[in-house]
């Protein structure tokens, strides 16, 4: 046990270790306050492929050689948001025929880019990386740590002040227009938000496994809570512990950072799944 | 001048009209029931009057006094809402949002205008029950309590009582009467046409052709109709 504080604590004298674990905690806060909303208006697979928009966009930023990629991969991904989530309130192509169709352009564009304009020997590596994000975030510079940070804490500003009515839109869009909030104004920060969160965690868990920080959190919580506020404080809890862990975990042995949260958010869900399933045979 | 006034409205979706020439006028105090076969655009009308759709062609007036931040909307049960986790309170408390404006929370007035309300509809001590959970009828006053934080003037009611129980059923036809005896402008669509009509002053008949008449009127045809059958 000493040992393994020992070596934590030798780990977090380095700079970088200390930003990916700071930007990780705030990401996945983040991801997870959006995530219950996005599961509960079904809207889980807008996030997967916006997450994929996202990828094509970095690799289009890639190759123009911009150092600050965000400026390119941040307008283009809230404009998609956007775009699917009005989409997704009156769906005239089958909605979710429309988000795949995006979603695989986005892919098959990205990898082509990445392809016809290596910025680096390893092509194969780096489409690794920006796929399951397996080291991007110990490589991010101070401006980068500073602007995700920046970022999640508006994000999470703009959820905790529009929290009541974000659950009413949510719950009830009709009722809310028809007592005169403005369901379009809301979905639309919605969707913006969706859309910061996902280019942010493209640093942490890379682009396939966002929605899995979207989406396993919500999900846990809801199998052993009913009402939104517990749910929402409960899978905010779970997300930012997971990615603590995983980060930790991951610093530790070595392994992938992205994919050892997303196993943890998986190993939670797991086990909330058993207990909600125990309470609910308790109640009957 | 009347509340709510219609002329020559047509309602739809997509520019397409489900309904059209439909004109009334409704008083504050009034209690129209509107009937008319599946289908027949009752439910769009509703949400016209809600202002959730534009309508196709015509126009729909509200009184000065009404904006549209007093309506009390009751919507047509959905399944939609089964696995949501909300509980009574937070559904509840929802239909205070309207009196928000931009305020992020709810302040102490609102909260007890919900509690009054909770309590208004019997649902006293369920205020943690997940609203998922609760039975049909549960369900329906729970929304009827939140549409009346959101009003104290025009509550509009589509299919209040589908899927409940006759007991039930009196019950909340006993609830919204007593609310309009309170000076609620009650709209009601319903199925149900010889309770329903029974407590209202107005019908609106959408079948096909559009017919707005008094419920005495309405009755005095009703009744030469089925004489001439019978
Ligand atoms: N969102 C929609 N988009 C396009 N058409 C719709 C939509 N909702 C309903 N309709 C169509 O409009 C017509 C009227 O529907 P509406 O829901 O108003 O009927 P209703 O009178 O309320 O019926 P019910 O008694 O079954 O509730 C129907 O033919 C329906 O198919
Ligand atoms: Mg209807």
């Amino acid at each position: 046990m000493g040992e393994f504080f020992g070596q934590i604590t030798l780990y977090f004298q380095f700079p970088f270790v200390r930003y990916a674990f700071i930007v990780g905690v705030l990401i996945s806060l983040c991801s997870s306050l959006l995530g219950v909303t996005l599961v509960l208006k079904r809207f889980s697979f807008i996030g997967d492929g916006l997450s994929h928009v996202a990828f094509g966009a970095m690799a289009v930023a890639a190759v123009t050689g911009l150092t600050n990629q965000m400026l390119i991969v941040l307008p283009v991904t809230v404009a998609s948001a956007i775009i699917l989530l009005k989409n997704g309130t009156r769906a005239k192509i089958k909605g979710d025929a429309a988000v795949a169709m995006i979603s695989v352009s986005a892919l098959a564009a990205g990898y082509l880019v990445m392809n016809l304009f290596p910025t680096s020997s390893n092509v194969s590596a780096d489409v690794c990386t920006s796929l399951f994000g397996s080291i991007s975030i110990l490589t991010l510079t101070k401006m980068q740590v500073w602007l995700s940070a920046a970022l999640s804490v508006a994000a999470v500003a703009v959820f905790v002040l529009f929290y009541n009515k974000i659950f009413a839109v949510t719950f009830d869009g009709n009722f809310a227009s028809a007592t005169g909030v403005n369901s379009g104004v809301y979905n639309l920060i919605i969707a913006v938000i969706t859309a910061v969160v996902i280019v942010l965690a493209m640093n942490l868990v890379g682009s396939l496994l966002i929605s899995a920080l979207i989406i396993f959190p919500a999900l846990s919580a809801m199998r052993v809570f009913g009402n939104f506020r517990a749910v929402t404080i409960c899978s905010a809890i779970l997300s930012v512990s997971c990615s603590a862990l995983g980060i930790l975990a991951s610093i530790l042995w070595g392994t992938p950072v992205g994919p050892t949260i997303v196993v943890a958010d998986m190993a939670v869900f797991v086990a909330f799944y058993l207990a909600g399933s125990f309470k609910r045979v308790k109640i009957r | 001048m009347a509340l709510i006034s219609c002329k020559d409205l047509a309602v739809g979706y997509d520019n397409a009209a489900v309904a059209e020439n439909i004109t009334f006028e409704l008083n504050e105090g009034d209690y129209l029931v509107v009937i008319g076969e599946n289908g027949s655009g009752k439910s769009t009308l509703i949400k016209t009057l809600c202002g959730l759709i534009k309508p196709v062609s015509g126009n729909v007036s509200y009184d000065d006094g009404l904006k549209k931040t007093c309506v009390g909307y009751l919507p047509q049960a959905s399944e939609d809402q089964k696995d949501f986790p909300a509980s009574v309170w937070e559904v509840v408390v929802s239909g205070c949002l309207s009196s928000c404006g931009l305020r992020p929370f709810y302040n102490k007035k609102e909260k007890a205008l919900a509690r009054e309300n909770i309590e208004k509809m019997g649902l006293k001590g369920m205020e943690k029950r997940r609203f998922g959970e609760l039975s049909g009828g549960q369900k329906q006053r729970v929304l009827l309590a939140r549409a009346l934080c959101a009003t104290q003037k025009l509550l509009v009611l589509d299919e209040p009582v589908s899927g409940l129980d006759p007991k039930v059923t009196a019950e909340t036809y006993e609830i919204v009467k007593r609310l309009n005896d309170e000076g609620v402008t009650v709209i009601m669509i319903s199925h149900d046409l010889t309770s329903a009509v029974g407590y209202s002053d107005h019908v609106l008949v959408m079948d096909g052709t559009i017919r707005f008449c008094t419920t005495k009127e309405y009755l005095e045809t009703f009744n030469l109709k089925e004489k001439y059958n019978g």
